[in-house]
């Protein structure tokens, strides 16, 4: 009797046998919608070279995914795909990492590479918390929510990365739940195809970190809040910002044609030289 | 326009203009900066130049994305460089660390300046020695050029490329602001006689899981991106294959023990310097803009019949511990001339003050290179 296989099995790394996340993690929904779009669009894992930074959602592709995978120091991810991209113009460049990660320690990479619109994929895992040293809180952090380091509540605001990302010029922004599955595949498809910065924030839930803490509660519990909370963002169009208040707005947000950066820099180098490089 | 890689010729040229041709000679293919005095020269060269022949400069958001994309490129196959001064070094240190961990080819120029901290951008000052040595954290090895021309700008900065894909780590050239800004002639020689290195890689078509890519005191072939080896690269604690393991003691030991192993096992072949002590009873020991004043005052000194000599660092990492005690077994007094407080100086007293009297010389002024007349002062001194 042969053996029975996961549809995605083989993009799993031989050598690993066992997952470093904790019980009811939202990562594996997103590993199984990153798979899903590379298998759907008809791509190979020797397609892409994937760049991770630190933190939960960093171990994603890094050892997971059996692929050239550069598994990075914290929040500069980006930083190092440019230069990969750089490198291998005609590879697919997928960054993975988590709210900490990409918009607090490294922000400035997040929107400067916005700005350039370089091509690449930048999935932010956005958990709203710092997950893998202990439930400190992130810049994605709702105010008033009490955290390791904000015993009393954090007192500050938090960010909406995407809006961030979109401000900064990126070509094709989505946000999407770890309710959204098939949504997600959706919206990866388009990403990995874009010429151009696509970023895709996805909340994911942490129910050991963030739900047990603050009192959201399990896995299922915290993803059936996201289900009551989640608003497509053609119907939040509709609404004033007070009625938008505590709603996540899910959706493909911006979906556009700009230059893209190393398309511009061939034309430059063609001027450079005269046509000879 | 010039198209040209290699500018063969004879030129008055700044020194940071010769580090840039010297790095397009040796065939840097990206470079990744931010501006910063007095490193500029050196960017502004690349930027226009690296487009004519097919390469790129990139100006980033700070020096921490400038060394990550370039350790990236570097990944990605491409030989690669960034270029700055002690500033941004301070900020590079922690992805220096992982281009160490992972063994990455690349170029780090530091046109040092006067420091600390923002202190003086257009004096050169030696400030950054052991910065380039101990600045990340945890133990390992560096390769670091201390160039003192404008013509070993040009010089070493192929050599470091080519050390740099030898061995598969960063490589430094320690310049400064007087060498970086200096003008003098330059010697462009024939491409054909500019010795370049290419990292060694698997060969194609090997099963990636046999591949062992990291972790070899002789120098793993590099799994370069793009080519199907299914590279996992993390500068975490990991095997020759890649794999991470973060409980075994023993792993740690072998991750730590191979990195600085594999530069130290080849230190005699990487270790650069140029002596002129023979017969010398007082030897002057110094590295970069400050031996041009060591030899000068040797020279003189020479003249009034006291025997002094000079060893000069031309690669003062990895350090060259047994030159330094054969030189001082010879020697009966070390002077060492740094343009700083004395930062190599301890580590030259460690290997010769058991041999010979071994002292230290700044500048009269910090930032100021050492006159040959205090040089001679000194020397007087202790011939007597």
């Amino acid at each position: 009797m042969s053996e029975i296989l996961h549809p995605l099995h083989r993009f799993r790394r031989p050598s690993v046998t066992s997952t470093t996340n904790c019980p009811g993690c939202g990562n594996g929904i997103v590993v199984q919608s990153i798979l899903r779009a590379i298998d759907e669009l008809g791509l190979e894992l020797d397609d892409f070279v994937f760049v991770s930074g630190i933190g939960c959602a960093a171990w994603i592709p890094s050892p997971f995914f059996n692929a050239d995978v550069l598994h990075t120091t914290h929040g500069r991810p980006i930083a190092f795909a440019l230069g990969i991209k750089m490198g291998l113009p005609e590879k697919k460049v997928m960054v993975t990492s988590g709210d900490g990660d990409l918009a607090a320690i490294g922000g400035n990479h997040l929107i400067q590479n916005a700005r350039r619109n370089i091509e690449m994929t930048v999935i932010c895992l956005n958990n709203g918390i710092y997950g893998m040293t202990g439930g400190q809180a992130a810049p994605t952090t709702p105010i008033g929510v009490k955290t390791t380091t904000t015993p009393y509540g954090t007192f500050e605001n938090s960010f909406d990365i995407s809006r961030l990302v979109i401000a900064a010029g990126a070509s094709f922004v989505a946000r999407w739940t770890t309710v959204h599955p098939r949504q997600l595949t959706g919206s990866l498809k388009k990403a990995i195809q874009k010429k151009g910065f696509s970023f895709i924030e996805v909340l994911s839930h942490c129910p050991i970190q963030f739900g047990r803490k603050t009192g959201l509660g399990s896995a299922i519990q915290m993803m059936e809040d996201y289900k009551k909370r989640s608003l497509l963002a053609k119907e939040a169009a509709k609404l004033t910002e007070e009625e938008l208040k505590g709603r996540i707005i899910v959706g493909e947000l911006v979906d556009i044609e700009k230059p893209e950066m190393i398309e511009e820099i061939e034309k430059m180098k063609k001027r450079a030289s005269g046509g000879n490089a | 326009m010039s198209e040209k890689r290699v500018l063969t010729g004879r030129y008055f040229m700044m020194g940071n203009v010769a580090c840039a041709e010297g790095a397009i000679a040796a065939g840097c293919e990206f470079t990744a900066g931010y501006p910063i005095t007095p490193a500029t020269e050196i960017a502004n060269q690349l930027a226009e130049r690296l487009p004519q022949v097919g390469g790129t400069f990139l100006q980033m958001e700070d020096e921490i994305s400038s060394i990550a994309a370039v350790i990236g490129a570097s990944w990605a196959g491409k030989k690669s460089m960034t270029v700055t001064s002690g500033p941004g070094i301070s900020l590079m240190l922690e992805n220096i660390g992982f281009a160490i961990g992972v063994e990455t080819p690349c170029v780090i120029v530091n046109v040092q300046r006067g420091a600390p901290s923002t202190g003086m951008p257009t004096i050169g000052i030696q400030g950054d020695m052991v910065q380039a040595k101990r600045g990340s954290h945890g133990d390992y090895e560096i390769i670091a050029f201390c160039p003192s021309s404008p013509q070993e700008m040009f010089d070493h900065t192929v050599i470091a490329f080519n050390y740099a894909e030898k061995y598969r780590t960063p490589v430094f050239i320690l310049s400064d602001a007087f060498v970086g800004h200096m003008r003098e002639e330059v010697i462009i020689p024939e491409p054909e006689k500019i010795k370049t290195v290419y990292r060694r890689i698997p060969e194609p078509g090997a099963d990636p899981q046999r591949v062992k890519g990291f972790l070899d005191e002789d120098v793993a072939p590099m799994p370069v991106f793009g080519r199907g080896y299914k590279a996992h690269v993390t500068s975490s604690c990991h095997d020759e294959y890649g794999k991470r393991n973060l409980i075994d003691l023993s792993a740690l030991d072998n991750y730590i023990r191979k990195l600085s192993n594999k530069i130290l096992k080849h230190r005699d072949e990487i270790t650069l310097i140029e002596r002129d002590y023979e017969g010398a009873e007082i030897v002057l020991v110094s590295y970069g803009a400050v031996a041009r004043a060591a030899a000068t005052a040797a020279s003189r000194a020479r003249e009034e019949g006291i025997p002094v000599g000079t060893l000069r660092l031309i690669t003062v990492w990895p350090f060259p511990e047994e030159e330094i005690e054969k030189m001082a077994r010879q020697a009966k007094h070390v002077i060492v001339l740094e343009n700083n407080l004395g930062q190599i100086y301890p580590y030259i007293k460690a290997e010769a003050a058991h041999f010979s009297e071994v002292s230290f010389l700044p500048p009269r002024l910090m930032g100021q290179i050492q006159d040959p007349e205090d040089i001679l002062t000194k020397i007087r001194e202790v011939a007597k």
